[in-house]
């Protein structure tokens, strides 16, 4: 079985993770730029942490068999701190670059004027630098801000093909497949969106346009709820080909759409550096 | 740029890319901000592969991009450290390897570029290292920062024929600081890269002084196998400059 996650920050998990995700199947992921758990303060945290998603991290990733992309954005949240707005400036630069396959994620988080501004301006971008976005929807007043999201969406003129719209449940993932956009479910191990209820939403509204992730990051998550979701739609009825059309086939189509996706098969192999520098520690 | 190399490109390049090229480099003579979306897209649209001379078809291409900026002086050494700034290690092998260039055309560029170099020498990416030691940094580097540089290839086992202007500046001091060094190893037992025999033979009497010969009588077996492989490598070599 072959599996891509759509949405993994693995800039916060260990090797032991990388290691268990290789065994389970995980060839390939995407990494969102996001926030942190603890709010920046100025830009130039933002492009170091740009940089060690283009960078160190998908050196990591590959030392275990793993390829690794990214999206890059400013996210909703510190959209709203004056001091991180100007990030929007230096995007571009970073939207150039051959391993960012998305803008994203970008959204909604309390549907503020600033957050407004940021994710107009993104869907611009997106738009001339040819690139998917990846939005995310708002944990709270899930519905209302999802409705907003999409009419934003239409207005910037962006293809809905070009949009994964992500995070979405039994309650808003009617209003997604209607826009035409792509559709993601973020399983999490108590909240979101567990194997199970995945598995009905898939027998009900079909696995085209769908596209399941783990979205584990510092929090309480699993990297492996990708694989785990897999084996839940096998034990619900579907053949090997609907699962490698969830797990593999529809990210890849997805993200393909930038045209720099060119994935080639990795061998785990802890000998190489970057800049010089391993994971590996001393006395090896 | 080295005519081989620009030759090189142009056989290189397929019809798209060399289409997208010609129009990069009008794009980024006319608008001010083009070359920083423009620069880092270059590897997938002019190919990635090996050119001549340790280049890459994406180097030259940089670099070509680069000579077409309208920047002058101050101004181009800021827009080219951004580039760098934000650049991955691909892009700033491709700014490194512009300096002398830039420079040749624009003599008010001097050495601006010299904060790129020495990044570069501090780091630990043998790739940028070598791309550092051009014939850029062979003309401003300063005496201590040369030979501190030499030293580091050394260390960092890049082949020494990657280091520009040797032949002028290698002096007694480097021959010295190298044959320290290959006393340092021989002391551990181990073995010396060959190209530093030419700078310290160059020299007389560096060798002796180091008290590498000494180790040829001691105690220890493997310092004594060690400095007999050293000494019979010293006597083969031809003095650097003596070829």
């Amino acid at each position: 079985m072959r599996i891509f996650d759509p949405h993994i920050h693995m800039t916060s998990r260990t090797t032991d993770d990388y290691e268990a995700m290789y065994a389970a199947g995980v060839r390939a992921v995407v990494e969102p730029s996001f926030w942190l758990g603890q709010p920046r303060t100025s830009v130039d945290s933002f492009t170091d942490y740009f940089d060690a998603l283009l960078g160190w991290e998908p050196y990591r990733a590959a030392q275990f068999g793993i390829q690794h992309r990214c999206t890059i954005a400013l996210n909703p949240k510190e959209a709203n701190d004056p001091r991180c707005a100007a990030v929007l400036d230096v995007l571009p630069r970073y939207l150039a670059k051959d391993r960012v396959v998305a803008v994203g994620e970008i959204g909604y988080d309390s549907m503020t004027p600033e957050e407004d501004e940021a994710l107009a301006r993104q869907l611009a971008l997106a738009v001339e630098f040819e690139l998917p976005v990846l939005v995310h929807t708002p944990h709270r007043d899930k519905a209302v801000g999802t409705r907003r999201t999409l009419d934003v969406v239409r207005e910037s003129g962006i293809p809905p093909e070009r949009v994964l719209v992500d995070h979405l449940n039994e309650l808003t993932v009617g209003l997604v497949a209607d826009s035409g956009c792509w559709m993601g479910f973020s399983v999490y191990p108590d909240t979101k969106m567990s194997e199970d209820r995945m598995v009905r939403i898939l027998q009900e509204h079909g696995t085209g346009r769908k596209l399941v992730n783990s979205a584990a990051d510092w929090g309480r998550s699993d990297p492996l709820k990708t694989r785990k979701t897999a084996d839940a739609m096998l034990a619900g009825g579907f053949d090997d080909d609907a699962v490698d059309e969830v797990m593999w086939r529809n990210p890849v189509a997805f993200y393909g759409q930038s045209g720099r996706l060119d994935l080639e098969e990795v061998k785990p192999d802890d000998t190489a550096l970057f800049a010089g520098n391993s994971i590996r520690r001393g006395g090896e | 740029m080295d005519p081989h190399i620009r030759a090189a490109l142009d056989r290189q390049l397929t019809g798209d890319a060399r289409r997208w090229l010609v129009d990069a480099v009008v794009r980024v003579s006319q608008d001010l901000t083009a070359v920083r979306t423009v620069f880092p897209a270059v590897g997938r649209r002019c190919g990635r592969g090996p050119l001549a001379a340790g280049w890459t078809v994406a180097d030259a291409a940089r670099v070509r991009l680069l000579a077409a900026l309208p920047l002058r002086g101050a101004e181009l050494a800021e827009e080219i450290t951004a580039l760098h700034r934000y650049g991955e290690p691909a892009e700033q092998r491709a700014v490194l390897r512009s300096l002398a260039l830039l420079e040749d055309a624009d003599p008010s560029f001097a050495g601006l570029g010299l904060p790129l170099v020495r990044e570069a020498l501090r780091g630990n990416d043998t790739d940028l290292i070598a791309a550092a030691l051009g014939p850029y940094a062979a003309r401003h580097l300063d005496q201590d920062g040369y030979r501190q540089a030499v030293l580091k290839c050394v260390f960092c086992e890049i082949p020494l024929d990657r280091v520009a202007g040797l032949d002028e500046r290698a002096d007694r001091e480097l021959a010295r600081m190298l044959a320290d060094f290959a006393h340092e190893r021989v002391a551990a037992g181990r073995d010396i890269p060959a190209d530093v025999w030419p700078i310290v033979r160059a020299h007389a009497g560096v060798l002796e002084a180091s008290g590498l010969p000494a180790e040829a009588d001691s105690p220890v077996p493997d310092r004594r196998a060690a400095a007999v492989r050293a000494l019979t490598a010293y006597s083969a070599t031809a003095p650097a400059g003596a070829s």
